[in-house]
């Protein structure tokens, strides 16, 4: 009558196996089979954003799937940013620029920004408010999320300019 | 919020997945990308037994071009592919302009072109600007395959010419006309939101510019996307300027705009108006096109 169903999801890497109802959400499963509650489960009908996951490196929301539909795929939740303890360079933007309150949000605007920052690294910032329009935030009034997440760009840009300064050729030097 | 009990079947085949739909009947709802169908289902609105899940069906995605210049677009490609093709950017700006006002990034990842337009949302994107491109939607049933024009599919508020038994299988793009002109408008509250209205059109000229044919049209005001006849008579045959463009704005046609919580009737038709301006002087380069 209740079709249930084994599931094997790759979550940050790791394997998840669980036996539950098909009808579980990607998010339901990652919150209460995965025990991943970092994934935070707002509206659960697609509009607030909180529940944002990355399928294969591309933002999506987990409460519109079905875990039985992802077992192909790679999915990231904010847990997997960073090792435990340690947090990303977008994460620190955050802390720095106040790009938090309550927190609810963080994780969805995290993983999206994250997912933006990787297919355009240099965005300006109306594409930074493009991107993150699917995720509301009821504390911060977004600008310090949108400076976050500009800083973090910056940053990154600067950080392969030197890189590259440093490993230039030099008019006298031998083959790279 | 959560969905009813369901079952998930996954065909890996147009042909699997139809015969499917047939054993299964009313108990059974195909699922792509989700995106309409999961609030639908967690709200429940609806409480299918059965949901048949197409995204295992790797034949339906894709985007083909075709010797004559027309294009191919299989139902499961998602918003995003639209959005990042290079050859829909060649080939159909009008879309390659549409695809960002579509929803959030996060719901373009898992969106499908064939969801959109079997749902029939009066406000989506999709519809409208199949019907400004002439579009030809091919259905797949058990019982054999037709092609039913953009103008003949769309029937009202998330109605349409599809039978209980048939698919959607992909979208057939007519080739434009050398420098056919076209634009895309619309205004939603928010980024990605649904549009209160939004302006699709396509227009052929002569070389020297002359009107030769217009599909105008208006999305997210009434029951479902429609051309606006009045207004493409007024401007076929013109070679336009902004003057003429206004002398063409009383042939507005009479649209029933509806009212919701989101705006007003008069509103809208206010809209309508302002954008139908707006989209005739970014076709013929008298305004600048907007970005979202
Ligand atoms: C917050 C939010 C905002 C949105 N904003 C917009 C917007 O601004 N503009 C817009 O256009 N859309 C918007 N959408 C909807 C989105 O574009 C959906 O992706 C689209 O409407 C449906 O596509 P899908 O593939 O997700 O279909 P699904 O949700 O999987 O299915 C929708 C319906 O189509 C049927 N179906 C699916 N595929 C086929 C097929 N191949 N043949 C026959 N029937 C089929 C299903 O049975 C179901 O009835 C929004 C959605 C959300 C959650
Ligand atoms: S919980 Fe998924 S979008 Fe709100
Ligand atoms: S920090 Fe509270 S909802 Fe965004």
């Amino acid at each position: 009558m209740n079709p249930t169903r084994e599931i094997t999801l790759r979550v940050n890497g790791n394997t998840v196996r669980a036996v539950c109802e098909t009808r579980i959400t990607l998010l339901d499963f990652l919150r209460d089979q995965a025990g991943l509650t970092g994934t935070h489960a707002g509206c659960e009908h697609g509009v607030c954003g909180a529940c944002t996951v990355q399928l294969d490196g591309e933002s999506v929301r987990s409460c519109l799937l079905f875990a039985a539909q992802v077992s192909t795929g790679e999915i990231t939740t904010v847990e997997g940013l960073a090792p435990a303890g340690s947090l990303t360079d977008l994460q620190r933007a955050f802390r720095r620029h106040h790009a938090l309150q309550c927190g609810f949000c963080t994780p969805g605007m995290l993983m999206t920004a994250d997912a933006l920052l990787r297919e355009s690294p240099n965005p300006d910032e109306a594409a930074v408010r493009a991107a993150l329009s699917g995720n509301l935030c009821r504390c911060t009034g977004y600008q310090p999320i949108i400076e976050a997440v500009l800083d973090c760009a910056e940053s990154r840009a600067e950080a392969t300019l030197r890189a590259d300064q440093r490993h230039a050729p030099t008019t006298s030097g031998g083959a790279a | 919020m959560k969905p009813a009990p369901l079952d998930i079947l996954a065909p890996t085949s147009v042909a699997h997945a139809l015969s499917l739909l047939v054993e299964h009947g009313d108990q059974a709802r195909l699922i792509a990308g989700g995106q309409s169908l999961m609030p639908i289902l967690a709200m429940r609105l609806a409480a299918p037994a059965i949901l048949i899940d197409l995204n295992g069906i790797g034949a339906l995605r894709g985007i083909h071009a075709q010797a004559d210049g027309s294009v191919i677009i299989g139902a499961l490609s998602r918003h995003r592919d639209l959005e990042r093709s290079d050859l829909v950017a060649e080939r159909l700006p009008l879309i390659a302009a549409a695809m960002p006002w579509v929803a959030h990034v996060q719901i373009r990842n898992r969106g499908t072109i064939g969801g959109s337009l079997a749902h029939a949302d009066p406000a989506a994107e999709l519809p409208a600007l199949c019907l400004a491109l002439g579009a030809t939607l091919e259905l797949h049933s058990p019982r054999g395959a037709r092609h039913v024009a953009a103008a003949d599919f769309f029937q009202g508020v998330f109605a349409t010419e599809r039978a209980d038994d048939e698919m959607i299988t992909a979208v057939h793009l007519p080739a434009a006309s050398p420098g056919q002109r076209w634009a895309f408008i619309e205004l939603a509250r928010r980024h990605g939101d649904f549009a209160l209205c939004g302006i699709a059109l396509t227009a052929d000229c002569s070389p020297i510019g002359q009107v030769l044919g217009a599909r105008i049209v208006v999305f997210g005001v009434s029951d479902c996307a429609q051309r606006l006849p009045q207004l493409e008579a007024a401007i076929v045959g013109t070679t336009p300027t902004p003057t003429s463009i206004d002398q063409a704005m009383p042939a507005l046609d009479q649209v029933e705009a509806r009212s919701d919580h989101h705006a007003s009737s008069e509103y809208r038709l206010e809209l309508l108006a302002t954008l139908a301006r707006r989209a005739l002087r970014q076709a013929f380069g008298f305004d600048e096109r907007i970005a979202p």
